[in-house]
């Protein structure tokens, strides 16, 4: 529920909020609806039949995607990265995979090579924007309330709140969440997700959508595998299924094994 | 969830096309929502039944329409109807083939007065 206008478009509220700022919130109240209700007849609720007859009704042809408002503000979004030449990279996952724990030690590891800039994603809480901000990397949080994954006009403002400069690497860690992410394009150049072995070899099966639009999956925690069930030939044999364009990456952000193949695929991407 | 998300990506949309069109409301709204489209016909009807109050779609009759989804097959060029994202072409059960269809989640049209 909105709270300006009372309309029930409670999924375009969301938050931005920088740590160290305490909660205060940069955008209070982010709106993106707009607030004219074209009620076209008004009736009370106990009459609602509708007694005219439609032969003055006519159809008009439309032919546009569902998603086209979000499409635009993506497009936009990644002519302005390119220009910038800034590399943004869409991190997907369920939660928990590992996104900010491998976030934090690129980072640490990186950051006195390239520019980085951060933006988290959660529902609530900024406690991964909070870590991120440990490493002195510029970052931002949007806490999403109800809604279950990070659109194109949450960066839209978050990359104008951050003053991103040129050449520099966007890390976007979205929603811990397989399902919703992977039909918002955020304008970023690569989606990479993040599946780890604690997980089952058949996520890409269960989880066809993420898989089919990604373009790297990194696999983590490998450090468990051991202790885990978990058969890395038949996982990508199963995301091979899926999208047959999909690169991987083993590794373990807890150990650092691994590692050095992910920070590579991320120095190939900026020269 | 994210069907919420859509079906106020789908009423700011179609309110925009019925100003433009000098309309007062819209009756009816016919949706192609593809296989392959990530999008669950019952969650987006409940989705639109709440997304559509006091907008210009409220009480509009929404048309769902199904849409089959196809693939090109990389290795042979044989096109298929294909049920899943696992499955094979079926010709030289190859996996590296392009979906052409059934991706789409598309406004087709809306009738308006
Ligand atoms: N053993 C092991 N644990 C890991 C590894 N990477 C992350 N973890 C642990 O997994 C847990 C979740 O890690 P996070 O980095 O917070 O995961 P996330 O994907 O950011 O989670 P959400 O933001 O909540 O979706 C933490 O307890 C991490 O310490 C790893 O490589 N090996
Ligand atoms: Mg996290
Ligand atoms: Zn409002
Ligand atoms: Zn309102
Ligand atoms: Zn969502
Ligand atoms: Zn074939
Ligand atoms: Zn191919």
């Amino acid at each position: 529920m909105c709270d300006t206008c009372g309309c029930g478009n409670s999924d375009t509220e969301y938050t931005l909020l920088r740590p160290g700022m305490a909660d205060e919130h940069l955008s209070a109240h982010a709106h993106d609806h707009s607030h004219d209700h074209p009620h076209s007849h008004s009736h009370d609720s106990s009459e609602h039949t509708h007694h005219h007859d439609h032969d003055h009704s006519r159809t008009l042809n439309i032919e546009q995607d569902a998603l086209q408002q979000n499409n635009l503000v993506a497009e936009r979004n990644r002519g302005f990265l390119e220009a910038k030449e800034i590399l943004a990279v869409n991190l997907v996952s369920s939660p928990g995979s590992g996104k900010t724990t491998l976030l934090e030690k690129t980072l640490v590891d990186l950051s006195s090579s390239l520019g980085f800039f951060v933006i988290e994603g959660d529902q609530q809480t900024a406690n991964d924007a909070a870590r991120i901000q440990k490493t002195g990397v510029p970052v931002i949080q949007v806490n999403t309330g109800s809604g279950c994954h990070l659109d194109a006009e949450m960066v839209y403002r978050s990359v104008k709140e951050l003053k991103i400069t040129d050449h520099a690497v966007l890390m976007i860690e979205n929603v811990g969440n397989l399902v919703c992410p992977a039909l918002f394009d955020l304008g970023e150049k690569f989606r990479v997700v993040i599946i780890s072995v604690t997980e089952g070899d058949d996520k890409a099966l269960k989880y066809p959508y993420m898989f089919q639009s990604s373009h790297l999956c990194i696999i983590n925690k490998t450090d468990l595998l051991p202790y885990v069930d978990f058969d890395v030939e038949k996982f990508k044999e199963y995301a091979l299924r899926i999208n047959h364009h999909l690169e991987f990456i083993e590794l373990s952000a807890k150990s650092g094994d691994g590692l050095n193949d992910w920070y590579s695929w991320i120095k190939k991407q900026t020269k | 969830m994210h069907e919420f998300s859509i079906a106020l990506n789908i009423v700011k949309l179609t309110e925009e096309n019925a100003k433009k069109a000098n309309a007062n409301k819209i009756l009816a709204i016919d949706i192609e929502v593809g296989k392959f489209s990530g999008v669950v016909n019952d969650a987006l009807r409940f989705a639109m039944e709440s997304a559509t109050k006091e907008t210009m779609l409220e009480h509009a009759q929404i048309n769902l329409i199904d849409k089959e989804a196809w693939a090109i097959c990389e290795e042979c060029h044989h096109k298929f109807s294909i049920e899943n994202f696992a499955d094979v072409c079926p010709e030289c059960h190859s996996v590296r083939y392009t979906i052409t269809q059934g991706k789409e989640l598309r406004v087709k049209s809306i009738e308006i007065e």
